[in-house]
């Protein structure tokens, strides 16, 4: 018991099935009589159809049916939404075009669905799909942000004219105008975020089944949140009886923002299952993952920073252009809003900032949240402002933040973009990372590299992040569709074991393992002892989900509700079995006792006498079980500070990563193993970003060019280093664990200390995501012949 | 048009009627169940569908169900022995070296190949080694700091 306990490094509960590849994914699953579904998908980024033929299709062996788009509609099915609604500078709701499940006129990126086979098996659907003749009017696509807010841009939809979704502001104009009037200096800089593509191992997969005898729909998903599943395609979409569906998220192979959302396949599965009465399964391929899966990122932004003499900030300056892609996915409004422009702040008292976003449509896959979701867009201009800021005036990088950091004593801080951070102690973070990152030697490392040819450069990032997502009211106010709250339950078995039910899902965080510690720590309830349960809407009481680093700080803090109901009743049990009044029990891991006394009974036989209540307060019900809903008073603050160090070798452009420190404030720990990883896997994803990754497409065709791991460059054990991660922790002080949450900061932090560093190393700061060998040797070419013609 | 396939899989015989075109991973997953052999990718870049065959690592997505006729195929349902888990499924597991899982069996059975060959990695050796097995979750620090401890304890 003593080494299971909160901040414990717990080895986890759900690693047996794992290593032992006994783990149930949704494509491991099999229903009987179970039909396969393979889409036919755009080869064009922009067309109209004038006709699709279905009939030499529909003869082929093993295929059961051949639907198209106008199938769909003839049932009335609703087109896939978005859930949340952006303002624009007019106060007029954001361009939501209609996005129906399989396309009816027009499609509008490559890979968008044109036709679905279902069949007996995926080989027959695949070999079906080649039968069907479509008759394409090819149209001239656009790709990128600025082509598409161009006079003349191809228009991607006829009801978002000039390809705006919304034009939107945050902050106050005026005040930063004015800040820059009597700014000192002025830093300017030019960014491009480029576009990602989340690629969980696991592809996305769904199930749709049918039961006409009870009327009720089960879906098997891929998914973050299957309530919200549930919701939205029960509410918005097919318009069933929420009470006749049932979603399951089995285990989910990662998902990094992609798996919230509501997709095309996953419904499509269920309206044909509910047709065909037979479970119809889809499986995504991995180039179908790259067309289809929500990508991340793709903002063109301008920043400017003014500062006074001394390099204090005086305000900020920031328009970006977001891509959308080719519809509104379910969240992708919030993202390059509330999600990016609230953390222009940074951690600094920068006190006036003014931010402009233009989110366009163009004829690409639909962007939406990727893990961090506006928060690294944010601390990527930022941070890099600040550092191009410290060079511009010759101040050293790490001085220049700590002159503006907002100060330990200056909390509950309010920051002129909404937020109130709630805790913080950024200095002390610079600090260790310094310390950890032997940054005071960097001069001779620097002239050792040089000594062989190589360039050094070391980077800072101090980023902030707005997680434990959400305040329902606050969310609701800005848009959101839905509340933000989180679910759990405890029910006690009569032998004293527990069930622990949560809205959270886990898809590789190890929720499984951290609850059960937050339980066995409450209730004195041996590990083994504990289930926790989550994705599946029959078992769990209606939740919200994992994103935005929330499941601890928002789904953790039900648990801990919870637990207080259980001890509540508990004491009143105790308080009947040892003829006391409750107020003389006190309570402590697991143990009631009689205050003053050596009288004490243990949680499972208040448990036990709960559920065999021979010898029970008359007043009581028997049973030990509760449920409680927890919606955060705030949001929560994690922050930290990542140091990067890399070496380039001159003559190949190759970046190597010499050296790479995290120092990270994310509250209270429950498990630091857990909680290591995170960061690891979030800073892996990070220096994908910045020195590998990107999606890549064809201006002229609109094809998609990174559509395999051939082509888009994964992060492999041989491209990253290992890291030094430290921590810090000053508790949150609005929930009842302390925690901020630890999913996303890798990401966040990563790409800016790294492209400061490489920025540093090459004297410029003209370079783009990714830094590749070839993007960083073209640098130092063009570096060397300008030192050449000087 | 069917053809029929013998593999021993896991120490069982198994024989079955399949289509020719019946990759070894959908052999696995699709003819017998096994469905702790993943497929993440189809361009054999991922290496979450890593089994052993006669003894060495392979892509079970790479190959056909037919090529491997007559074969010796482990699986990582096969890897444990006897109820007890392989020291480098136990190396897994102590080091956090997996998150979502999926990508697990295929990383285990690369890594269990790659220490039948270098008893002793090197971080280095285990970084290259690996580079054809992608993991989202981890970053890859973990797994190898699993895969030299899991090596270590396979020399005993």
């Amino acid at each position: 018991m003593a080494n299971q306990g909160i901040g414990q490094a717990v080895r986890r509960k759900e690693d047996f099935r794992f290593i032992t590849g006994q783990g149930h994914y949704t494509d491991d699953i099999n229903r009987p009589g179970q039909l396969y579904a393979v889409f036919l998908r755009s080869p064009h980024a922009f067309a109209k159809i004038r006709s699709i033929n279905t009939d030499a299709a529909r003869k082929m062996p093993g295929v059961v049916a051949v639907y198209t788009g106008k199938d769909v509609a003839a049932d009335k099915v609703g087109g896939l939404i978005c859930g949340w609604t952006v303002k624009d500078k007019q106060g007029n709701p954001h361009k939501a075009p209609r996005h129906d499940i399989i396309a009816i006129d027009h499609v509008r990126h490559v890979g968008d669905q044109v036709a679905v086979v279902i069949a007996r098996s995926t080989s027959e659907a695949r070999d079906a799909c080649e039968a069907i003749e479509v008759d394409y009017d090819v149209l001239a696509p656009v790709t990128d942000v600025r082509s598409a807010l161009k006079p003349g841009a191809p228009q991607v939809h006829a009801d978002a004219p000039g390809n705006l979704c919304y034009d939107w502001e945050f902050g106050d104009k005026a005040s930063t105008d004015q800040a820059f009037a009597k700014a000192a200096h002025v830093t300017k800089i030019e960014l491009v975020n480029n576009r990602l593509s989340p690629n969980p191992m696991e592809p996305r997969s769904a199930i749709g089944e049918y039961d006409s005898g009870t009327d009720s729909t089960t879906v098997y998903t891929t998914s973050q949140n299957p309530h919200v599943i549930r919701l939205i395609l029960c509410a918005f979409v097919l318009g069933l009886p929420e009470h006749k569906v049932r979603v399951i998220a089995p285990d989910v192979g990662g998902g990094f923002g992609s798996k919230i959302f509501n997709y095309a396949e996953e419904t499509v599965c269920v309206w044909a299952a509910r047709k065909l009465k037979k479970p119809v399964k889809w499986t995504s391929d991995r180039t179908e993952a790259f067309l289809t899966d929500a990508h991340g990122r793709d903002h063109v932004t301008h920043a400017e920073l003014a500062l006074d003499k001394d390099g204090k900030f005086l305000g900020l300056r920031v328009a970006t252009m977001a891509n959308m892609g080719a519809y509104l996915s379910t969240f992708a409004s919030a993202v390059p809003t509330y999600l990016y422009a609230l953390l222009l702040a940074g951690q600094y008292t920068t006190p006036a900032i003014y931010a402009e976003v233009k989110a366009v449509f163009t004829n690409t896959t639909p962007v939406d949240a990727y893990r961090g979701a506006g928060r690294p867009e944010a601390t990527y201009v930022v941070e890099r402002i600040v550092e191009a800021a410290a060079r511009e005036l010759k101040m050293d990088p790490a001085e220049i933040r700590r002159r503006n950091f907002v100060p330990v004593d200056a909390f509950p801080y309010q920051t002129p973009v909404a937020c109130v951070y709630d805790s913080g102690q950024y200095a002390k973070a610079l600090d260790e990372a310094m310390k950890m990152a032997d940054y005071a030697n960097f001069a001779k490392r620097k002239a050792e590299s040089a000594r062989k040819g190589n360039l050094r450069g070391i980077g800072i990032c101090a980023y902030i992040e707005a997680c434990g997502i959400a305040p329902s009211a606050v969310v609701g106010s800005l848009g959101a569709g839905v509340g933000l709250w989180e679910s759990a339950q405890i029910r006690f078995n009569a032998t004293g074991s527990v069930f622990v039910y949560t809205g959270s899902h886990s898809h590789g965080q190890g929720h499984e393992t951290t609850f059960a510690q937050i339980v066995s720590d409450k209730l004195g309830v041996p590990m083994e002892n504990i289930e926790v349960v989550h994705g599946d809407t029959a078992l769990v009481p209606m939740g919200m989900g994992t994103y935005g680093s929330r499941s601890l700080a928002v789904g953790g803090s039900a648990i801990i509700r919870a637990t207080e109901k259980i001890i509540d009743k508990g004491k009143k049990i105790a308080a009947h079995l040892m003829e006391a009044s409750v107020d003389d029990v006190a309570y402590d891991k697991g143990i009631f006792s009689v205050k003053g006394t050596d009288k004490q009974v243990p949680m499972a036989q208040i448990a036990f006498t709960a559920y065999v209540p021979h010898n029970y307060p008359a007043d009581l019900e028997p049973g030990l079980e509760a449920s409680a809903f927890y919606d955060p008073a705030n949001f929560t603050f994690p922050a930290g500070v990542h140091i990067a160090e890399v070496e380039i070798d001159s003559a190949t452009g190759v970046t190597t990563i010499a050296n790479w420190v995290a120092v990270d404030d994310f509250g209270n720990v429950i498990n630091p193993m857990i909680v290591e990883g995170q960061v690891h896997g979030g800073i892996a994803q990070g220096i994908g970003q910045a020195m590998l990754e990107g999606v890549v497409y064809d201006p002229k065709s609109g094809q998609l060019l990174t559509a395999s791991f051939n082509d888009y460059c994964m992060p492999r054990a041989d491209d990253l280093p290992s890291y030094k991660v430290g921590m810090i922790e000053t508790p949150c002080p609005h929930n009842p664990l302390g925690v901020k949450g630890c999913g996303e900061a890798g990401a966040i932090a990563a790409p800016a200390a790294l492209m400061n560093a490489i920025t540093d190393a090459l004297g410029t700061e003209d370079i783009n995501m990714p830094a590749t060998p070839q993007n960083v040797w073209r640098v130092i070419q063009r570096q060397n012949l300008a030192a050449a013609a000087e | 048009m069917t053809i029929s396939v013998t593999i021993t899989v896991n120490g069982q015989q198994e024989t079955r009627d399949v289509e020719p075109r019946t990759l070894l991973v959908q052999f696995l997953r699709e003819h017998l169940q096994l469905t702790g052999t993943h497929v993440g990718c189809d361009t054999s870049q991922c290496g979450a569908c890593v089994v052993h065959i006669d003894g060495k690592s392979v892509k079970s997505c790479t190959i056909l169900a037919a090529q491997a006729q007559g074969a010796k195929v482990i699986t990582i349902e096969g890897l444990a022995q006897d109820g007890k888990l392989h020291p480098m499924q136990e190396a897994f597991r102590e080091h956090h070296a997996l998150q979502c899982g999926f990508c697990t069996p295929g990383m285990i059975m690369s890594a269990v190949d790659l220490a039948q060959r270098n008893p002793n990695p090197s971080e280095e050796t285990v970084r290259h080694e690996l580079e054809g097995n992608l993991c989202r979750c981890t970053g890859y620090h973990n797994i190898v700091k699993a895969v030299m401890a899991g090596a270590q304890a396979m020399r005993g």
